[in-house]
């Protein structure tokens, strides 16, 4: 379905993302993880077009999207949610995910795109109320309304931004059924960029690991784990983290 | 709600029957001015209330007015082909200006400097082709010959004609204001307002959208310059045209009110109104002196009125409503239509 190689980015002298190459399976979560600053966001950045790469080729579904601008690749199957959620304050609830229905599938026709807000607002269980307010939502309720203005652009492949960080433990396991859920239920391809390792290895199939903008590790999540380069890197030699680990493999 | 519901319509009766019953010219002539001037700075507000604050309009107005009379002048076409044309230039200006500064993201306080420039320039290029224009002197269209139908030149010497003339063109103008409410462009143009990348993530053209919107804002000014040109049949840089015409926009829909669809008829209303009573009050004893007083009124209602006088108004009542109202959010949806005050308290300037 995604087909990325040799994607490189550079800002100035650094480079953030060196030679990375991966392929996402249609059906599958591919978690991606590691460090702050070990190239996860601009990897996403490329993948949805907010930034060009420097070198490399993505094909989606055959097709290269490298450096296309970001509301034509939304239009062609790709959603994606922001790390620190971005609502539209101006708008009620239900209008900032009626936009995307109505923006990211064609600009057709407003029915439809009510439609797709009315039922991506109650997959992630928010209400479908016309006139609540943003101001009215929490931390989760952020993360809610970021995922439905995703879903509501009918993406074949979802990118998922950090999407656990600033939720409770409970919260965190709600958000990652939910992920699967969405997987099951409509189908869709995910890739899953998170540092919190432990919920996200309990759903994705595979996992990739970054650091320093270089592809570390891929596989099961199993086998990811026990990789000591991952260890490493990722948890450092902390032993405490090491344990951490090992009971949420559990 | 019936009370609501028809208040519209007994208003724009009342409206409509002015010119029938009442033909004393001085109050007509006021009021022709304040509708014309409704219309430009709705046409203003229809970008202005997604925080895209053009100060570029007075260039727009002024293409509109002096290619109209121009091109009547020089080519003898008549206003009815001669304002399309008006208005196609003043769409491509929009274009040209617009496409750069939306492609490269040039937004807030830098669009406002692009946008006073595009003033700039207008007003030099009429004053510099002074041969053909007048220059600063101003410039006046030919008076339809004998013989000729003043339907035509669109020429009229009655003010009833023109009263409803202006009327009309007002009332399409608040109808587009509404139309661009109720569309999907406003959510895109509010989420754009508020974070262009985040708006790109949902598959808004960011580009697309903000050209759409300046290039109808930009046709509208235009058609108000041709209006007034038609109407006053003498047209000069300083009033239809340059930097002051396009403060004098911006200040009288800041003065109104910039989220409410009646917003710039108030502050048109007020505006002009004020400095009417100030020039005839001041008269030749101190001239200047009007200026003076208006500019500080305009700042002090700036300051203590931010949302403009009815959008004031429309909060305090929008606050009373939903103080009695028992049902929560029961607001009768006034706030998501964009009929009433939206609650962002700060109000957008770049």
């Amino acid at each position: 379905m995604l087909n990325v190689e040799g994607l490189v980015k550079r800002f100035g002298g650094f480079t953030a993302v060196n030679g990375v190459s991966f392929k996402v399976e249609p059906g599958e979560i591919l978690g991606l993880i590691g460090p702050n600053g070990s190239g996860k966001s601009t990897i996403f950045n490329m993948l949805s077009g907010t930034l060009s790469p420097t070198a490399g080729s993505i094909r989606f579904e055959g097709r290269e999207i490298a450096g296309v601008s970001p509301h034509s690749i939304i239009n062609r199957g790709i959603g994606r949610t922001f790390q620190i959620p971005r609502p539209f304050r101006r708008l009620s609830i239900f209008e900032n995910v009626a936009l995307a229905g109505f923006y990211g599938q064609g600009s057709h026709s407003q029915s439809k795109a009510f439609a797709a807000a009315e039922q991506a607002l109650a997959l992630v269980g928010l209400p479908g109320d016309r006139h609540a307010r943003v101001d009215g939502l929490g931390a989760a309720g952020l993360k809610k309304l970021e995922l439905a203005k995703a879903l509501a652009t009918g993406p074949k492949l979802l990118l998922a931004d950090e999407s656990l960080s600033g939720l409770d433990e409970h919260e965190m396991d709600q958000a990652a059924d939910m992920l699967d859920r969405i997987r099951k239920e409509l189908g869709m391809t995910i890739i899953w960029v998170e540092h919190i390792m432990g919920v996200l290895m309990r759903i994705v199939d595979r996992v990739m690991v970054l650091d320093h903008g270089e592809k570390i590790a891929e596989g099961l999540p199993s086998a990811v784990a026990h990789d000591p380069r991952v260890v490493e890197v990722y948890l450092g030699t902390d032993s405490a983290a090491v344990q951490a680990l090992a009971a949420a493999r559990g | 709600m019936t009370m609501r519901s028809y208040f519209p319509w007994v208003a724009g009766a009342v409206l409509v029957a002015v010119p029938f019953v009442y033909h004393s010219p001085y109050p007509l002539h006021i009021m022709i001015q304040i509708l014309i001037w409704s219309f430009a700075y709705t046409s203003w507000s229809v970008m202005g209330r997604f925080g895209l604050v053009s100060l570029g309009h007075g260039g727009f107005m002024g293409i509109g007015a002096y290619v109209t009379a121009l091109l009547w002048n020089h080519v003898g076409l008549s206003p009815w082909l001669g304002i399309p044309v008006a208005l196609l230039a003043a769409g491509a200006l929009a274009l040209i200006v617009g496409w750069p500064c939306f492609r490269f993201r040039i937004t807030g306080h830098y669009f406002a400097l692009v946008t006073l420039a595009l003033s700039g320039i207008v007003l030099q290029v009429i004053t510099a082709t002074r041969d053909y224009t007048g220059g600063s002197l101003g410039y006046t269209p030919e008076r339809h010959k004998a013989g000729e139908s003043a339907l035509l030149a669109l020429q009229f010497t009655d003010k009833e004609t023109w009263y409803l003339i202006a009327l009309g063109v007002w009332a399409a103008g608040l109808y587009i204001w509404h139309l661009v409410d109720r569309s999907m462009s406003r959510y895109a143009l509010e989420a754009i307002s508020e974070d262009e990348d985040a708006a790109a993530a949902t598959g808004v053209n960011v580009t697309k959208e903000k050209l759409r919107i300046t290039v109808l804002s930009a046709v509208m000014t235009a058609f108000a310059g041709a209006l007034y040109c038609q109407y006053q049949m003498f047209i000069s840089p300083d009033t239809v045209s340059g930097i002051s015409v396009s403060l004098q926009m911006v200040f009288a829909v800041v003065v109104g009110g910039i989220y409410v669809s009646l917003g710039p008829t108030a502050g048109a209303i007020i505006t002009l109104l004020l400095a009417e009573t100030l020039r005839i009050s001041f008269g030749t004893k101190a001239v200047g002196w009007d200026n003076l007083v208006y500019g500080v009124l305009l700042v002090l209602f700036i300051i203590f009125l931010p949302k403009g006088i009815l959008g004031s108004l429309m909060e305090v009542r929008w606050l009373r409503r939903q103080a009695t109202s028992v049902i929560p959010g029961g607001s009768e949806g006034a706030a998501a239509n964009g009929d009433a005050l939206r609650p962002d308290p700060s109000l957008r300037s770049g």
